[in-house]
């Protein structure tokens, strides 16, 4: 019996000047194999199923177990980690393409500065008065700790973003990942002082109005963050304190 | 003069130490090879230790000290440890202050749980993803401060070396840029190395891929110490797997977890029979040398594999899904059980390097003037084995000493004009090795001489040791570093090449490894986590010392230098 082999289809591209191309490639199966554990094998014997020798491919991947986000790439046309992604549960040929919101690196690898850089400017972040010691933080009840803790899951992945209708490179739409991080900073007792700023930010272009509640977000986020119960709540949110600016008060 | 300080490293240790140079007036730039929200701290599951004593069971900073102190089997110098238990308490108030969504108590107090080598529960945790949740609060700091403009980030830049002027001071720093491949130097008044463990020397970890030691190694052929590099902890419960052995956290057997073999018919819980004081939590090495047994002395291993039983099935579904969730996902991810339904099964991987560059008690300085390290890069405050949840603690505070002992250097040193050629020289040399890995014609990948490297690494340095087989290894790592000589890049652009970063790395590894190996080797006794089955006592007559590794043309030169001991005295570790 021939041995079990695992088929791989690959959209690569040398650089952000050069165009796309397919690659594809044939390992040995094992049990257990995920994603990363294919590129690395194309690693050690970078060789197409035609026989023709290639550079290894370029990706994005520190963690290893979805909590670092660096992986998010498409695996059979959905966005998601590869890490997790088993090649057991996976239809093939497998095929791997980038997120396509993001501007290209090489290969798999984007550039997701902009997720950062939209944290900036909704202020994610809760003033502190500084790293001296000021005795304990404010009390917090249980039920509050697990509204906040799954909103401070995201791993700042992107796949939200990808499948946004949205966010693209012609809007400043900050997206359902930068949205739901106002919610949290907002339900914290300290974050709670500045939500103003916040939401201010989120009621200018760019922000909440833009989202056009396609929930395409929510079906994709790999940590199962309730983004369209962030969305909503923050919709509302902005509403009532730019109505309340507009009375003065 | 410009008034900025140099860190390496955006994990916990790296963003600590940049929130307290900014505080200081200074600026950062702050270096990473990720963005530093993805560093490896990212991983930290359990928890981390501070002696609050919320739960009325009298615990205090000086038991935590003893406990540490005790659990590193009194390798550690005690006036740093000390100072950290007792800095404990408050940084847990800080990070509470700065939004951690810490687990809470019905009264809206922070929770603790049990860790293991202590009686007390002192471990405040946020679910099962601890690390996640600290490194992004001190993320969140940064960036405000980087919108600021008192952090520049230089993220996706990997460190190369430091650029030390004729009287060896540390000028600055030599660094690429992994999409454009340009190699810079940069100037600092002082330079703060945050870049944490090492485990891609083993090949196989619980490590995340950016460990690598690359930097550590980088300093240390530049002449910078390396302190006790033989102790390497390998924890006692992860999933195997081929890419990586992901980590089962301690927390489960804090949260009452329980380890167990089959035998004749019935599980055996083995650590509670043999250790019936601290049962399930006694400290890694302990819980690794039992299952180690168990598996290959005695041949128990679940269905003749190298694996054990960690039991959470007798807990509520809904306390584990509040206190464990995040480890419960990534079991149910990678193997597809429910582990609140079946046993998981688990296997010891190597976790920890309790080893790194060689840091002063009092400022975290290396031994080159102007360079400074924090985290688990440095080899402080474990000694001879880290307690569990001691290190999100180590990694803080230690850039919270790291920070402010930059600035006060950058503040009193002696500044004189560095010549230009200073660094000109050093991006020349560093430009000269890329150059030669472009030139190089011979045949041999890096990737398979890693995974031998991991392989030798795994078999022979890490829970048992025995002199022939480190002779052996070492005459390996000699064999692997010759081929290494004759790497082939497959791919020989000039734009984000992994394949030439990675080769760069392995080089660095296979230095370090040696050290691993050859601290191993000298030292004939068996403490924490270094056991030696031929050696079976630790020796504090000997090896009451750390091992302080230099860098020759020949290979590491071992020196020792004495422990300070004067707070606790040494007795037998017996758990
Ligand atoms: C799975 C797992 C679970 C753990 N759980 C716990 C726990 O519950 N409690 C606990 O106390 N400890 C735990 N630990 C240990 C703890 O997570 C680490 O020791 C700690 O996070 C290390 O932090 P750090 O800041 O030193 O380094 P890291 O977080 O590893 O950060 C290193 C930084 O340096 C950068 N870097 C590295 N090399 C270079 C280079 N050459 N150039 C530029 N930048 C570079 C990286 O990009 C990164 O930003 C765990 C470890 C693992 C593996
Ligand atoms: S919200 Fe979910 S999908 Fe979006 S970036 Fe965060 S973790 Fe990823
Ligand atoms: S590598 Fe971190 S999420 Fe996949």
């Amino acid at each position: 019996m021939a041995e079990k082999t695992v088929q791989i289809r690959i959209k690569r591209q040398a650089s952000p000047q050069e165009g796309p191309r397919w690659e594809e490639f044939e390992i040995p199966y094992r049990p257990g194999m995920n994603v990363i554990v294919a590129l690395r094998d194309i690693a050690e014997r970078p060789v197409t199923v035609e026989g023709k020798s290639t550079s290894i491919v370029s990706y994005d991947a520190n963690c290893l177990e979805e909590i670092c986000g660096a992986c998010a790439m498409i695996i059979n046309g959905r966005p998601r980690q590869a890490c997790t992604a088993l090649i057991d549960k996976l239809e093939q040929p497998i095929t791997l393409e980038p997120l396509s919101k993001f501007p290209i690196v090489r290969d798999l690898q984007v550039n997701r500065q902009r997720l950062f850089e939209d944290l900036k400017k909704v202020k994610a972040w809760i003033p502190i008065d500084g790293t001296y010691d000021l005795g304990p933080g404010p009390r917090e009840s249980p039920e509050v700790q697990q509204e906040a803790y799954p909103l401070s899951n995201c791993i700042s992945c992107g796949n939200c973003l990808e499948v946004c209708p949205q966010y693209n490179d012609h809007t400043t739409f900050v997206g359902a990942a930068v949205i739901s991080q106002v919610r949290l900073f907002n339900l914290h007792p300290t974050g709670r002082m500045n939500e103003g700023e916040r939401l201010e930010a989120l009621a200018a272009p760019g922000g909440i109005q833009d989202c056009s509640y396609a929930q395409n977000c929510v079906k994709i986020c790999p940590k199962g963050i309730p983004l369209t119960e962030s969305i909503a709540a923050m919709g509302r949110a902005v509403i009532k304190h730019t109505v309340k600016k507009a009375l003065g008060k | 003069m410009a008034k900025n300080i140099i860190i390496v490293g955006g994990g916990l240790a790296g963003l600590s130490a940049a929130i307290k140079v900014v505080e200081k007036g200074y600026s950062v730039d702050l270096f990473s090879v990720v963005p530093v929200k993805r560093s490896h701290s990212v991983c930290a599951q359990g928890g981390i230790n501070a002696a609050k004593n919320l739960k009325g069971e009298g615990d205090s900073p000086a038991i935590h000290f003893d406990d540490t102190i005790y659990g590193g089997d009194f390798l550690a110098n005690q006036g740093p440890v000390k100072r950290m238990c007792e800095a404990a308490p408050a940084i847990i108030d800080l990070l509470d202050r700065m939004g951690v969504q810490f687990n809470r108590t019905a009264e809206g107090l922070l929770d603790f749980r049990r860790f293991g080598g202590t009686l007390y529960h002192r471990t405040a945790f946020a679910g099962a993803t601890t690390g996640q949740q600290l490194l992004y609060a001190l993320d969140e700091q940064v960036r405000r401060f980087e919108a600021e403009g008192k952090v520049r980030k230089f993220e996706h830049w990997e460190f190369l070396s430091a650029v030390l002027d004729d009287a060896g001071v540390c000028r600055g720093i030599c660094a690429m840029d992994l999409q454009s491949m340009e190699v810079r130097t940069f100037a600092a008044e002082a330079v703060i190395i945050a870049t944490g463990g090492n485990g891609a020397i083993f090949g196989r970890s619980t490590n995340s891929i950016a460990c690598t030691g690359s930097a550590q190694s980088a300093l240390y052929q530049q002449g910078a110490i390396y302190a006790n590099g033989e102790f390497i902890q390998v924890h006692p419960t992860a999933i195997p797997g081929e890419d990586k052995l992901r980590l089962m956290s301690e927390s489960a057997r804090g949260e009452g977890g329980r380890v167990w073999v089959p035998r004749d018919g019935k599980p055996w819980y083995f650590l509670e029979e043999w250790y019936p004081k601290y049962g399930n939590l006694v400290p890694r090495d302990v819980a690794t040398r039992a299952i180690h047994k168990v598996v290959f002395e005695m041949g128990l291993g679940v269905e003749g594999q190298q694996a054990v039983y960690l039991d959470l099935t007798h807990i509520d579904a809904h306390e584990l899904d509040v206190k464990l969730g995040g480890i419960l996902e990534i079991y149910e991810k990678f193997v597809g059980d429910d582990p609140r339904k079946v046993p998981m099964r688990v296997f010891p991987a190597m976790h920890y390097t309790m080893g790194g560059l060689w840091v002063d008690d009092e400022h975290q300085a290396t031994n080159i003037p102007g360079l400074f390290a924090a985290g688990e890069c440095e080899y402080q405050y474990h000694g001879a084995n880290r307690l569990g949840a001691n290190s999100l603690v180590s990694c803080i505070f230690g850039g919270f000493v790291a920070g402010p002992s930059a600035v006060e250097y950058a503040k009193t040193a002696a500044k004189a004009e560095v010549p230009e050629q200073v660094f000109t020289a050093e991006k020349a040399r560093q430009e000269a090795i890329n150059q030669q890995f472009y030139s190089n014609e011979g045949s041999e990948n890096p990737f398979v001489i890693w995974k031998e490297l991991g392989n030798t690494m795994t078999a022979n340095c890490t829970v048992t040791r025995y002199n022939n087989r480190l002779q052996e290894t070492d005459a390996k790592l000699q064999e692997l570093g010759e081929r290494y000589r004759r790497v082939n890049l497959s791919d020989k652009t000039r734009w984000a090449n992994q394949a030439f970063f990675f080769t760069r790395q392995l080089g660095n590894m296979l230095v370090l490894a040696r050290v691993i190996c050859l601290g191993a080797l000298a030292r004939n006794e068996s403490r924490g986590a270094h056991y030696k089955p031929d050696f079976p006592e630790r020796d504090d007559a000997n090896f009451l010392k750390t091992t302080m590794a230099k860098h020759t043309a020949s290979g590491p030169k071992l020196e020792y230098a004495a422990v300070d001991t004067s707070y606790i005295k040494p007795r037998p570790r017996k758990y």
